[in-house]
């Protein structure tokens, strides 16, 4: 793909003397969705400021859009970008209405998107109640109500489900992925993995201001090669007795076996009569995540997508 | 619309939904037709006193309410916006540091100076209506003018203190030891110069020291455009040296300036 609308080339950034990105090589394309993962103090929130244009990078190239962000002269840049800062307070004395249309008018756009938008993220009905008054999950859809004003094309959204609960996190992927439809690319930095996996094409997973590895969700599974999880119902004492199986199972019903042996262990499986239900579970991201940062493998040997 | 006016009208709307404007407003109210009615009643009589008495209880009293009120509006423009994250989120938007220092600057400023409008404006439509003093609209315009300015350098001074501080308390602590300083202590240590030394300062380098406070270049416009017999103290001195009123005004627009310089200064070179 050449259409990259975010590219960074060999990046480092220090705060003093510290060291918080080292030789960061990173391209995202139009409608693409990337889940930045890290635990708190990887470097996710300096990638996302330096694609902001916020900070400057000590070493190497931003490029967004085809422009330095940090420039004074990217104004047009920043028209594209919506951006969602983690634990942002969005002036809690204003009313939503009020918070909406003070953002739309500094990017000049149009007021009616203010109300579509506030309708989109179910605010319509208490858009004259002061921000103050509104719950965590309230809060967060009208922070991305913001990053969603002028229909960005490259969307980043820090750390965005933190304190939110399943339901509250569930609406909230379901309005991101709205605007994924509509051609946006997405940046979504997060240490909670669980519920990203749907929502995200590419993971790139972060430890200490080093890229450990970056690829579709498939790629890196294949690269790490972990076990698949077989659920079975019904064949319990069977399996204990079948020679072939049994040493592949963890629990009575669940058996962990490698990519290569699926096909044959589902077959064998299936041959039984009894067999009356069989749920194939994939390596979560959770998993995956753990897997990469306890090998800590670089990201020369593992081939980007 | 322009991101300075569309700044200046969101402080705007902060400062009502806050109370601020409100209780702004009052508060100069109560204070200046306070004085001004009842004024005369702690000399024994129950009359408007005269506006040179007037004005100068007005002034000697809006010099500490001022700063402060000011201080207290403004004090976390910026370090308030740093904790809560719409610092950051600002810094993405296609705004220059300067259009938001100054949309700020607006929507402060037009607070302090409507509250100081209406609280002051309503002494002088009270003695206007009410008594048959002389000069009660030029006196009165020039002490509001001249509030509205001490305001403004006030709000500057907030600004750089809410840029070079991290943390919102920082900014509280620090604005009460600036106001502590500018009304309190500057004059203090003036008086103990002229007192306590001999010939430690002549008159002319008495008000040239002064023109370094702007409460006190605040009380020398005003204090200098009533009869001297009414004014004691270093400030006498400071008046018979008769700088003139332009040249006073045209210092304490530089309060204004060059604090909002210092705080584009700081504010470019910022790191979130």
């Amino acid at each position: 793909m050449t259409n990259a609308i975010v590219s960074l080339k060999n990046i480092s950034h220090f705060y003093q003397k510290n060291q918080v990105l080292n030789d960061i090589n990173l391209q995202v394309h139009t409608g693409e969705v990337l889940g930045l993962l890290g635990h708190n103090g990887a470097g996710k929130t300096t990638m996302m400021k330096l694609i902001l244009g916020i900070i400057n990078a000590s070493k190497g190239e931003v490029e967004v859009f085809g422009q330095n962000p940090s420039l004074k002269t990217a104004i047009s840049t920043r028209r594209k970008i919506g951006y969602l800062p983690e634990n942002v307070k969005l002036y809690e004395q204003l009313t939503a209405k009020q918070v909406l249309t003070f953002f739309a008018r500094l990017k000049s756009v149009n007021s009616t998107q203010v109300i579509e938008l506030l309708r989109k993220v179910d605010l319509y009905s208490v858009m004259n109640k002061p921000v103050k008054t509104y719950s965590k999950g309230m809060r967060q859809r009208l922070g991305l109500a913001q990053a969603f004003l002028g229909r960005p094309k490259l969307l980043l959204l820090d750390e965005p489900t933190v304190g939110l609960d399943p339901i509250a996190t569930h609406e909230f992927y379901q309005s991101v992925e709205m605007l994924r439809r509509d051609g946006a690319s997405i940046i979504l930095c997060s240490h909670v993995l669980r519920g990203l996996e749907p929502y995200i094409d590419k993971a790139l997973i972060l430890n200490k201001g080093h890229i450990v590895t970056i690829g579709t969700l498939e790629t890196l599974r294949e690269k790490a090669n972990l076990p698949i999880s077989i659920q079975t119902q019904g064949i319990d004492d069977m399996l204990e007795k079948d020679t072939l199986l049994s040493p592949f199972l963890v629990s009575p019903s669940i058996l962990n076996v490698k990519d290569k042996d699926k096909i044959a262990t589902i077959k064998r499986l299936v041959s039984y009569e009894q067999l009356s239900d069989l749920h194939i579970e994939s390596p979560s991201l959770e998993s995956l995540y753990q897997y990469y940062l306890t090998e800590n493998m670089p990201i020369n040997r593992i081939e980007a997508v | 619309m322009d991101p300075i006016l569309t700044i200046a009208i969101k402080e705007f709307q902060d400062g009502v939904r806050n109370r601020w404007f409100i209780s702004i407003t009052i508060i100069f109210s109560i204070l200046s037709l306070g004085l001004s009615y009842y004024g005369a009643i702690i000399s024994g009589e129950l009359q408007f006193s005269s506006i040179s008495s007037i004005i100068a209880s007005l002034s000697s009293l809006a010099v500490f309410i001022i700063p402060l009120i000011t201080l207290l509006l403004s004090y976390d423009a910026f370090v308030g916006e740093q904790e809560s994250g719409t610092l950051l989120l600002l810094f993405t938007y296609p705004i220059s540091t300067h259009q938001l220092l100054l949309g700020k600057f607006l929507g402060h400023g037009l607070i302090i100076s409507i509250s100081t409008c209406l609280g002051f404006g309503s002494a002088m439509v009270l003695l206007l209506m009410q008594s048959s003093l002389d000069n009660i609209i030029p006196a009165f315009s020039l002490f509001i003018a001249t509030a509205i300015l001490l305001g403004l350098c006030f709000i500057s001074i907030a600004y750089v203190i809410s840029l070079s501080v991290n943390e919102v308390s920082k900014a509280v602590g620090v604005s009460l030891i600036v106001w502590f300083f500018f009304v309190f202590v500057f004059d203090f240590t003036l008086l103990a110069m002229l007192i306590g030394i001999k010939d430690g300062l002549t008159q002319g380098q008495l008000v040239n020291v002064m023109l370094l406070n702007p409460a006190d270049l605040f009380r020398l416009i005003n204090f200098a455009s009533l009869m001297t017999e009414d004014i004691n103290g270093v400030l006498a001195v400071a008046i018979n040296a008769s700088l003139s009123l332009y040249v006073l005004i045209l210092v304490m627009l530089s309060w204004i300036v060059l604090p909002l310089l210092i705080a584009a200064f700081i504010l470019r070179r910022k790191t979130l």
